[in-house]
């Protein structure tokens, strides 16, 4: 074998499969699709219906965007319709997508490749995973049409108790949905514990997976709380048992203890995933090794315990003890510290690197900005004091939003445009991609920086009616809406018009040191055509472009740079 | 001490926190709203500087490290730096345990009122604030005298509400079958606004109402004669006011719609058919004896679930329900 040959897996054609075998059309007919084991295939229908609920979702998003635009009544929708819009928005965002977002769709393409493995530890759960989550969505979608849910997507009693909307069918979802969250998060764990291969320790784990691996820890642990807690709502609302119900000799803050105790790891289960794709990014995109590996590494695991232990800041005003609230805001800004060490270790990375601006960098820029905003207003939310102003207005909404969006949904994006030539084997246009990520950057900021502002003048959240002064900060977010709804408008159309026409891509077209750029693009059904060498995962230097093979191939020991 | 507060008071007013209310934060209306307020401008400035500090270094290695001919390779430096990394873990923790422990500080202040506080009750309903002051008189809106200590004890009838007056940066859940305390002692005379934050319904946008702080001596004033409306204002009024303050619009509507009870528009003079297939005229005794004993006359196609108002309403307060039933045509 020539060099390049041997530097791209010996594909030929630098790297690219689209022409010969590979997992996209090694089998073939619906059938093969819906009944396939294959981990890249389970990813690929996870990232088809998890963004088909992102589409939703974000539907939901500009309509009440739109009936914002004035404060009175409107003739798009009456209070209770928007009551189940902003219900439904956060219900299928939260649940159907950004929980399942990163792990399932990213980490079941990604994970097995990473580790140099065939596939996932436990293929057929993996399939009824995917299942369960269509089982869920669906309940999820009739519970819509039946009599949507207008309860918040906390479904905090006694309201959702008393309500005469469908809260038994949407909550039934919600605990189906719970259990391929369990069985997601169980398959990775072993995955990661028993098909790592020989030589990668787990210091040399590429840090996306210990993203992966501290978010289905959380998800093992927490999700069974939801779904004893969601089983005992739709206890009392089918039977009276009288749990929650005041009116039942129940305590209503009872649920909200519940609920958050999965609820606040959960938004750990969102956002973990999304710092680990930032740092195979950062590293990459500076052409330079990761800066403090075990640093990171160890925040994670940090954030994944810490995060069992801050629920009660949900309810600083609800009503807990003064001694609870204390401890909670502690532990609270205790949380921070991790996500500010990562920053800091992010920055460090991209110091004396040679910073390459395509699309996937612009997105870790725009998390580090975004992501920096919304870290950093966690601290108004958790001093006390301030907290008792804030809490339950348009501050927590934006907050939620920088991180959530800022921070997860940027980072999906940046994942997706990232392994994108590997899922699909193709590229995407870098001009279009860029012009899409720098619409979501200014949409984003413009929805959400007003609602900070709107919130520290006290504008309550969920509110259908707003007073008159609130009114010109809601058109300039509804503006931003539209922005944002143009952005991935722009993003939905060159990435569809890469799957069909986009120019073939290489093995390596980033020159990541990861296990999965050594397999081709798109990856053979069995994932290598020979076991991959394991290496340092972030010795991106080790990779040089090559205009020959139009991607990246590894040095010969030779060309090794002075230095590394 | 005058130099740094006015250092302080500088800082607060660059950061858009003013006492009429600026960039952020609205007016300040009560002793709890300064002391948050300077909470919130420190969290403000370290923000500012972190952030600032982040995006600075992000922008500078852009522009100096970004990728072009002749960097087409990293230069060579560490891939970590232990005292740096524990440097950058410490100095935020300590920063973030000082704005706990003040945060926390002016929690314990607020939570925590002072013995001889005037009294009020709050109840909140779907969809609505009640106000009961300590002689029996029950009002829509919050009215207390400036500058003294008010201490509320709040209860819901149904779900969780959220009782806010941003103005005062005061806020707790209001929830049903347990009593909340809270207090605060407003700066001036004013209105100011309140708002449900606990999302509890179609009506959850429209429980507003008003914090009105009269000046010293106004408040006893308006309260002799608030409580004295049944003397004051017409029968009709006053019924009307009844009807909205002992919770009669819970159940019963004035506008012909459908509720727990029968509604009260064309009440009066109708024919009612009764449980057991009596028909009865709705006149003055019919009503009275709804008021007194309400599982007696029960209307076909409602339940027997109304409470009795025997000892809750005196005679003339039934005369001046009845009075505004009559309007209602």
């Amino acid at each position: 074998m020539t060099g390049i040959e041997s530097a791209t897996g010996g594909f030929g054609s630098g790297g690219n499969a689209l022409g010969r075998d590979n997992y996209l059309n090694h089998e073939r007919g619906i059938k093969s699709w819906l009944l396939t084991r294959d981990h890249k295939r389970i990813g690929v229908m996870y990232l088809v219906v998890i963004l088909s609920s992102f589409f939703l979702g974000g539907i939901f998003a500009e309509l009440i965007r739109t009936k914002l635009l004035t404060p009175g009544n409107s003739a798009l929708m009456k209070a209770d319709t928007y009551n189940q819009m902003f219900t439904l928005h956060g219900a299928i965002m939260i649940f159907l997508f950004v929980i399942p977002g990163i792990p399932a769709s990213l980490g079941n393409f990604v994970l097995p490749l990473m580790l140099g493995a065939k596939d996932v530890a436990f293929p057929r759960l993996n399939l009824a995973s995917f299942y369960l989550w269509v089982g869920g969505a669906t309940l999820a979608l009739v519970s819509m049409v039946t009599g949507a849910v207008d309860t918040g997507w906390t479904f905090y009693t006694p309201y959702s108790t008393t309500t005469n909307t469908n809260v038994i069918l949407m909550v039934a979802g919600v605990f189906v949905l719970g259990f391929s969250s369990i069985f997601t998060g169980l398959n990775f764990v072993v995955t990661i514990h028993k098909l790592r291969p020989a030589g990668m320790t787990w210091f040399r784990m590429p840090l996306f997976l210990w993203g992966i691996y501290g978010t289905a820890i959380i998800q093992i642990m927490a999700t069974p709380v939801l779904g004893i807690t969601l089983l005992l709502l739709i206890a009392e609302r089918a039977l009276g048992i009288g749990i929650f119900d005041p009116a039942l000799g129940g305590d209503p803050v009872l649920f909200q203890h519940f609920f958050w105790f999965y609820s606040h790891p959960a938004v750990y289960i969102m956002i973990l995933p999304a710092m680990g794709v930032i740092s195979e990014l950062v590293s990459v995109f500076s052409r330079k090794h990761i800066f403090g590996y075990t640093f990171i590494a160890m925040s994670s695991i940090a954030i994944a315990v810490l995060s069992f232990l801050v629920w009660g800041h949900h309810m600083f005003v609800a009503g807990q003890s003064t001694l609870s609230s204390m401890i909670f805001s502690f532990l609270t800004f205790m949380v921070a510290i991790p996500s500010a060490v990562k920053v800091f270790n992010w920055l460090a990375t991209m110091y004396k690197g040679s910073i390459w601006l395509a699309t996937p960098m612009l997105y870790v820029l725009s998390f580090l900005f975004l992501f920096g905003i919304g870290g950093l207003t966690g601290l108004f939310l958790g001093a006390l004091a301030v907290d008792v102003h804030l809490h339950d207005t348009y501050f927590v909404v934006a907050h939620f939003h920088y991180v959530m969006f800022g921070g997860t949904v940027i980072a999906f994006l940046g994942g997706l445009h990232y392994w994108w030539p590997k899922m699909f084997g193709r590229m995407y246009s870098e001009f279009w991609g860029r012009i899409g990520a720098l619409l979501v950057f200014v949409g984003f900021n413009t929805t959400f920086f007003t609602q900070f502002v709107m919130g520290s003048h006290g504008a309550p959240r969920r509110s259908y009616h707003y007073q008159p002064q609130f009114e010109a900060y809601h058109r300039l977010s509804t503006i931003g809406a539209y922005i944002l709804g143009v952005g991935f408008v722009v993003i939905a159309v060159y990435l569809i018009h890469s799957l069909l026409r986009g120019r073939p891509a290489p093995a390596n077209p980033w020159g990541g040191a990861t296990l999965e750029w050594q397999a081709s693009s798109p990856p053979p059904h069995d994932n290598f055509a020979s076991t991959p060498a394991v290496g340092d995962p972030y010795d991106v230097e080790a990779w040089t472009w090559d205009g020959a093979v139009g991607g990246f191939v590894r040095r010969t020991p030779a060309e090794q740079p002075a230095g590394s | 001490m005058n130099l740094g507060r006015d250092v302080v008071g500088r800082l607060f007013n660059w950061a858009g926190v003013q006492a009429a209310g600026g960039f952020w934060m609205p007016e300040q209306g009560s002793t709890t709203a300064v002391a948050v307020d300077h909470i919130f401008s420190l969290v403000l400035w370290v923000s500012v500087f972190f952030f600032v500090l982040i995006v600075t270094l992000m922008v500078v290695f852009v522009v100096r490290y970004r990728r072009r001919p002749g960097r087409l390779e990293a230069e060579p430096s560490p891939t970590h730096n232990t005292p740096l990394e524990i440097t950058w873990t410490v100095i935020p923790i300590a920063i973030t345990i000082g704005i706990f422990v003040w945060g926390f500080k002016v929690y314990l202040d607020v939570n925590t009122p002072p013995a001889n506080a005037y009294e009020v009750m709050v109840t909140g309903q779907k969809w609505k604030w009640l106000f009961t002051y300590p002689n029996g008189h029950v009002d829509e809106n919050l009215h207390v005298p400036v500058d003294t200590p008010i201490r509320l004890v709040m209860t819901s009838e149904d779900v969780i509400h959220g009782f806010y007056v941003p103005a005062f940066r005061l806020k707790r859940d209001v929830v049903p079958g347990r009593y909340v305390k809270v207090w605060f002692s407003a700066l001036e005379p004013g209105e100011y606004q309140i708002y449900c934050t606990q999302y509890c319904g179609t009506g959850h946008s429209d429980m507003w109402a008003k914090v009105v702080v009269h000046r010293p001596g106004g408040f006893e004033r308006w309260l002799e004669q608030a409580s004295n409306f049944m003397k004051t204002m017409p029968p009709a009024k006053a019924g009307e006011m009844l009807y909205r303050t002992r919770g009669c619009a819970q159940c019963h509507t004035v506008d012909g719609s459908g509720g727990t009870g029968p509604t009260w528009k064309g009440l009066f003079a109708s024919h009612v058919p009764i449980e057991g297939g009596r028909v009865m005229v709705a006149d003055e005794d019919y009503i009275r004896t709804c008021i007194l004993d309400p599982t007696k006359n029960v209307p076909v196609g409602f339940q027997p679930v109304m409470p009795t108002f025997k000892g809750r309403l005196k005679d003339d307060e039934i005369t001046a329900i009845i009075e505004y039933i009559k309007t209602l045509k």
